[in-house]
């Protein structure tokens, strides 16, 4: 072996063992690595709460924008009728039909009108219902404000002296919470209705029957439960498109990522919301 | 306050502001006098806009004084934020309309919501201010999805004027139109700023525009500004970065720092 190619072989093994990484390098580099994604969590959780702060604080505080607040009724309550309609509509179809044929094994089939009005006021419609809107309202909601915020009309809003979370996000979050009820109401009706459609033209029930076990069962909380649920599950909506939408990453992709977070996020605590919610009210 | 100090309506000192590690303004200093226009040029990523809304109070800067009428701006409650905001008026890049508004209401916002004035009365301000701008009062009532680039940039600098503002800052007025739009803005934008008798801060890389609008200019470069003086003796300036960047050569101090980044890195 010449002295250049000793030379070279030692350079390269000097090298080699520079690079490679020892055991305790592999275990630091995991812990950072857990450290920067706790850290990233920690941040987005003080981000959000900040900002559901800022938003109920400008609630409740003047100036306020009525006709701002209303478009907003309109937009959510409104326009969400169809969708929210359909969806109770055709889930009391089903259960009423499911029930009936997982009852009739048990001779239970009477128990058909007690099962479809209860699971739709307590569960199925203000989650299907909570669902819905955040897929059209959550949606859209922070499609619309990431648009604003990477055109900068959101800064303009400032140098006009309006501020953003009273005009775009205080009305929004008002409206979110108090029209998911009024829409999770109509949903009972429509899905109850729903129910007796099929087990009066389908399954052969009698209507007077179905209509007094129907109004028997079914007890103030039922409704209420529902209700309050509701108006969480339109705040929780809200609260995420608006966050999404104006924090909302640059260009046509930072707005098409905000849309998917907000409907994502929404929807996982519309669902752990609905737990923990079921828990205080029927435990 | 000396009588100098007095005329100064917007000063800079020191301000500096990073995101993680990028250091985008390295201390800036800077100051208008009344009725004074100053152009900041320099490229792109030089610190222009953060610089811009360090002052409009978008962006807290991390260190520094921001003076206006010889008040602190920075730190400041909201209501205090908002008496300052009223002496404001800010022509956007991309105009930043509000798509769900109709021009007149576009251009008579910041009067409405802003102020809580009449909607007839703005109205009527509105129209004035569109008409100003060299646009036909019925445009007023059209979209702003239904104008063209130069149009929607007229009624942007008709809001930015609308409430007579002491302040007008212009980011970019003539990015992405054509020559002759462009030169039709410059003009709009010193007779509208020679009417209200307004301090104009405006940041841009078109030197046309530059050299039209304003009695000084200040060259911004990696977050410090490295030249300051009256716009007769930009090509005069004695300042390597300056001349560079006025004549547009791909050659000199910036490319030569540029590459010597791209080595560090």
């Amino acid at each position: 072996m010449t002295d250049d190619t000793h030379n070279t072989t030692t350079e390269l093994t000097d090298n080699l063992v520079k690079n490679s990484k020892s055991a305790i390098d592999y275990v630091l580099d995991s812990c950072e690595a857990i450290g920067v994604t706790i850290m990233h969590l920690f941040r987005i959780i003080g981000g959000i709460s900040i900002f559901v702060f800022n938003a109920v604080t400008h609630v409740f505080l003047p100036p306020f924008y009525p006709r701002l607040i209303l478009r907003q009724f309109v937009d959510i309550g409104y326009y969400s009728l169809p969708v929210v309609g359909m969806t109770a509509l055709f889930t009391g179809m089903v259960l009423a039909l499911q029930s009936y044929t997982g009852f009739a094994r048990f001779n239970a089939e009477s128990a058909v009108a007690s099962v479809v009005v209860l699971s739709i006021t307590r569960e199925l419609a203000p989650v299907l219902a909570g669902l819905m809107v955040a897929g059209r309202v959550g949606a859209s909601m922070a499609a619309e404000i990431g648009t604003m915020r990477v055109t900068e009309q959101i800064d303009a809003l400032s140098t006009l002296s309006v501020n953003p979370f009273k005009y775009l996000i205080a009305p929004r979050v008002i409206a979110g919470t108090l029209m998911l009820p009024v829409l999770v109401l109509i949903g009972d009706i429509v899905g109850v209705f729903g129910g007796y459609l099929v087990s009066i033209y389908n399954l052969g029930f009698s209507p007077g029957s179905y209509l007094s076990q129907t109004w028997n069962i079914i007890e103030r909380v039922d409704v209420v439960s529902g209700l309050v649920k509701a108006a969480v599950f339109g705040f929780l909506v809200s609260v995420m498109g608006c966050y999404h939408g104006f924090n909302s990453g640059r260009g046509a992709q930072g707005v098409g990522a905000a849309t998917t977070y907000a409907v994502v996020s929404s929807s996982i605590l519309i669902l752990i919301s609905n737990y923990l919610l079921t828990q205080v009210f029927f435990s | 306050m000396s009588e100098a100090e007095q005329n100064i309506k917007l000063r800079l000192c020191g301000v500096k502001k990073s995101f993680g590690s990028n250091k985008v303004l390295q201390g800036v200093d800077l100051e208008i006098p009344k009725g004074k226009s100053l152009v900041v040029i320099g490229g792109s990523g030089t610190g222009k806009s953060v610089m811009l809304k360090c002052v409009l109070g978008l962006i807290q800067p991390d260190e520094g004084s921001i003076l206006i009428d010889g008040q602190e701006s920075v730190g400041v409650d909201s209501k205090e934020r908002d008496r300052i905001m009223r002496k404001f008026g800010m022509l956007f890049q991309g105009a930043a309309l509000f798509d769900s508004l109709k021009i007149w209401e576009n251009v008579a916002f910041g009067l409405i919501q802003g102020r809580g004035m009449d909607r007839e009365e703005a109205r009527k301000i509105a129209i004035e201010k569109i008409q100003a701008v060299g646009l036909r009062a019925s445009v007023g009532d059209l979209f702003p999805a239904e104008l063209s680039g130069g149009m929607q940039k007229r009624v942007g600098l008709a809001r930015a004027i609308a409430a007579n503002p002491e302040i007008i800052f212009f980011d970019e007025p003539t990015t992405g139109l054509d020559p002759i739009m462009a030169d039709v803005i410059n003009d709009l934008i010193v007779d509208c700023v020679k009417d209200l008798g307004a301090t104009t801060l405006s940041i841009t890389h078109d030197m046309a525009s530059a050299r039209k609008i304003a009695d000084n200019v200040a060259m911004i470069y990696q977050g410090r500004i490295v030249w300051h003086g009256p716009v007769e003796e930009l090509d005069h300036s004695g300042n390597d970065y300056v001349d560079q960047f006025i004549h547009g050569r791909a050659d000199g101090p910036i490319t030569e720092d540029s590459k010597l980044m791209h080595e560090a890195a």
